[in-house]
């Protein structure tokens, strides 16, 4: 089974049922299907062939969804991009992947239009909200024609995605995801959550986010309902779309259930319909847990943990909720894992090791790294076969639970995504000013981490903690741009001289 | 004066100040019209409205209800200023 299979299956099954509601546009599954039929056979004409990258540079929006499966229908690889990346990353990725296409809309076109500066791959973009530069308008071609379906000679092992992730190096890695990972990790996950087509899904996280992503997926996976929205930024406009949609699924992180549980009457609202919450990205406070349930006594909470190599790990049952909290559960159906000592020796219940994942949902690989890919996709227990090393340090109890430790890097989790030190760190250092410079991730009850930098500055120098944060604002995605700055004269190292971070916070 | 002439003046001054101290650090102050909408340019996320409904709560001495977070009262310096003279009756 293709991931496109999702859409051309839904449309055939369920055609005149509403697949998806963005603001206030509401297409059925034959919409959806149709329009990317359109923004596909656009895409041939435009001379993007079978196995090119297309970049996706929007935000949450029908045009992001309808062309995601346009792109896979002509067995191409997508790759959504934040729409808050600027022109540098993005020009990095738009490089790495040597994407042939682009689609973007005009409020991102000036920082599109930087990105592809030079890029000698590229041989189209298409803007959403009209033709601007040679790039065409979104709306002739969903206006056009080209309504069949066109062939598609890809396979399962095809790559369907590539999703750009933040590494300890400071450089962008592609997660290399053949449909058959993709089609693999929205089977398991479906089925624990036990999703079916009378769900309607509510998704607010950003789709670059693979979290977000997968809602799409997994709603069309089962013929179900996606409502989209662009952000949790006005928690009101999510809970009155929820109240009149019917809304029977929430994926969060805890960012968001932190906000949520800030609100002030949260009984009141009539959310009957509402089936289950989920929450990954990191692990959500006890108190949160118990506050939830408290609020939502009827509404079953699954506490998630994954990666964005393998999508998702294990998930804990809402029955075993209350019980142990603190655990993010077992195993995925179709998926094995175990903890692992630093000789690669497997572990006994109770000790602490290196999490190890084995199924069809591993990515597979970084895209153009193979040292990188050499350094998690190791050898596994069987002859020619890998396995994943999460770089999650984790404990297991004696029935397979699984207690999430630490990591093994200085990789900071903030707002349930992967944030890279070093990437913030390679962008204070450009500041002229900067002589030395650290990011930590410090505890935050909203943000489950704050990021820090902490900056020694050249003597005699003024920099201030707002030209800090302006530089990184102008320079890095928003969830990537420090909240606290702290100016120091010197910072701890090693007698090699390496920066003591764990002496810092 | 009337109370919405008064939160017109001296309302939109501050509530300016703020948006472009907190959330635009390093843009183009002027790059924020009346009507520029903080959520389609990518000016506030959740974390901000929670920040921004902190200052308008304290400053004009309201309360902030849960139904009234919506892009109607909070998504634009126009729209904080008609929310605002609502709320103090002006």
């Amino acid at each position: 089974m293709l991931l496109s299979d999702f859409l051309v299956q839904g449309a055939r099954r369920y055609g005149d049922k509403t697949a998806m509601v963005c603001g206030a546009k509401r297409m059925t599954y034959q919409e959806v299907d149709r329009s990317s039929n359109r923004v596909a056979h656009a895409l041939l004409d435009l001379g993007v062939r079978r196995g090119d990258r297309v970049a996706i540079f929007l935000d949450n929006s029908a045009e992001t969804v309808i062309t995601a499966f346009a792109i896979l229908k002509i067995g191409c690889v997508f790759t959504i991009i934040n729409a808050s990346m600027k022109s540098a990353k993005l020009h990095y990725i738009l490089d790495n992947s040597e994407a042939s296409a682009l689609i973007t809309d005009l409020r991102r076109w000036r920082v599109a239009e930087e990105a592809t500066d030079g890029l000698t791959s590229l041989k189209a973009s298409i803007c959403v909200d009209g033709g601007v530069g040679g790039a065409l308008a979104m709306e002739d071609i969903l206006s056009g024609e080209g309504d069949s379906l066109p062939d598609n000679p890809c396979i399962d092992v095809d790559l369907a995605a590539l999703i750009y992730t933040s590494g300890t190096t400071g450089v962008p890695k592609g997660v290399m995801l053949t449909h058959l990972n993709m089609v693999s990790a929205a089977t398991s996950i479906t089925q624990y959550l036990e999703n079916n087509s009378s769900d309607v899904i509510i998704n607010f996280l950003p789709l670059s986010f693979d979290y977000g992503l997968y809602q799409v997926l997994m709603a069309f996976k089962m013929g179900a309902t996606i409502v989209l929205e662009k952000s949790f930024t006005y928690p009101y406009t999510i809970i009155s779309k929820m109240q009149s949609e019917r809304v029977t699924g929430f994926p969060g992180v805890p960012t968001v259930f932190a906000i949520l549980l800030q609100l002030k009457d949260l009984e009141k609202y009539d959310l009957r319909s509402l089936r289950y919450m989920t929450n990954t990205g990191a692990a959500l406070p006890v108190s949160h847990i118990e506050r939830l349930r408290k609020s939502f006594p009827h509404v079953r909470v699954y506490s998630m943990y994954g990666l964005t190599e393998c999508k998702r790990v294990s998930y804990l049952s809402p029955e075993e909720l209350d019980r142990i909290p603190q655990s993010v559960g077992k195993a995925m159906p179709n998926t094995e894992v175990y903890l692992v000592n630093e000789k690669g020796e497997r572990l006994s219940p109770g000790e602490t090791g290196e999490l190890v994942v084995r199924g069809a949902n591993v990515m597979r690989g970084y895209w153009k790294m193979a040292e990188e890919t050499a350094a998690v996709l190791r050898p596994g227990p069987y002859p020619g076969e890998s396995v994943l090393y999460t770089g999650d340090l984790f404990k297991m109890d004696e029935r397979g639970f699984l207690y999430f430790v630490a990591r093994k890097d200085d990789i900071i989790k903030s707002r349930g995504e992967r944030v890279s030190p070093k990437e913030i760190e390679n962008v204070l250092y450009s500041l002229p000013q900067v002589r030395e410079a650290a990011v930590i991730g410090v505890p935050d009850e909203i943000l489950g981490q704050a990021i820090k930098a902490i900056v020694v500055a050249d003597d005699g120098s003024r920099l201030t903690q707002k030209e800090v944060i302006a530089h990184c604002a102008q320079n890095l995605e928003d969830f990537m741009v420090p909240r606290l700055v702290e100016f120091r004269a010197s910072l701890p190292k090693t007698p090699t001289g390496k920066i003591k971070k764990h002496e810092l916070s | 004066m009337r109370i919405g002439e008064e939160i017109e003046k001296t309302g939109e001054k501050e509530i300016r100040k703020f948006i472009t101290d907190n959330f635009m650090i390093g843009q183009n102050p002027d790059e924020l019209k009346r009507d520029t909408s903080f959520l389609d340019n990518g000016i506030i996320d959740s974390l901000g409205v929670l920040e921004l409904v902190s200052f308008v709560e304290e400053k004009f001495g309201i309360e902030v209800r849960d139904e009234e977070l919506v892009p109607d009262n909070l998504d634009s310096i126009n729209n904080l200023l008609g929310y605002i003279r609502r709320k103090l009756g002006g």
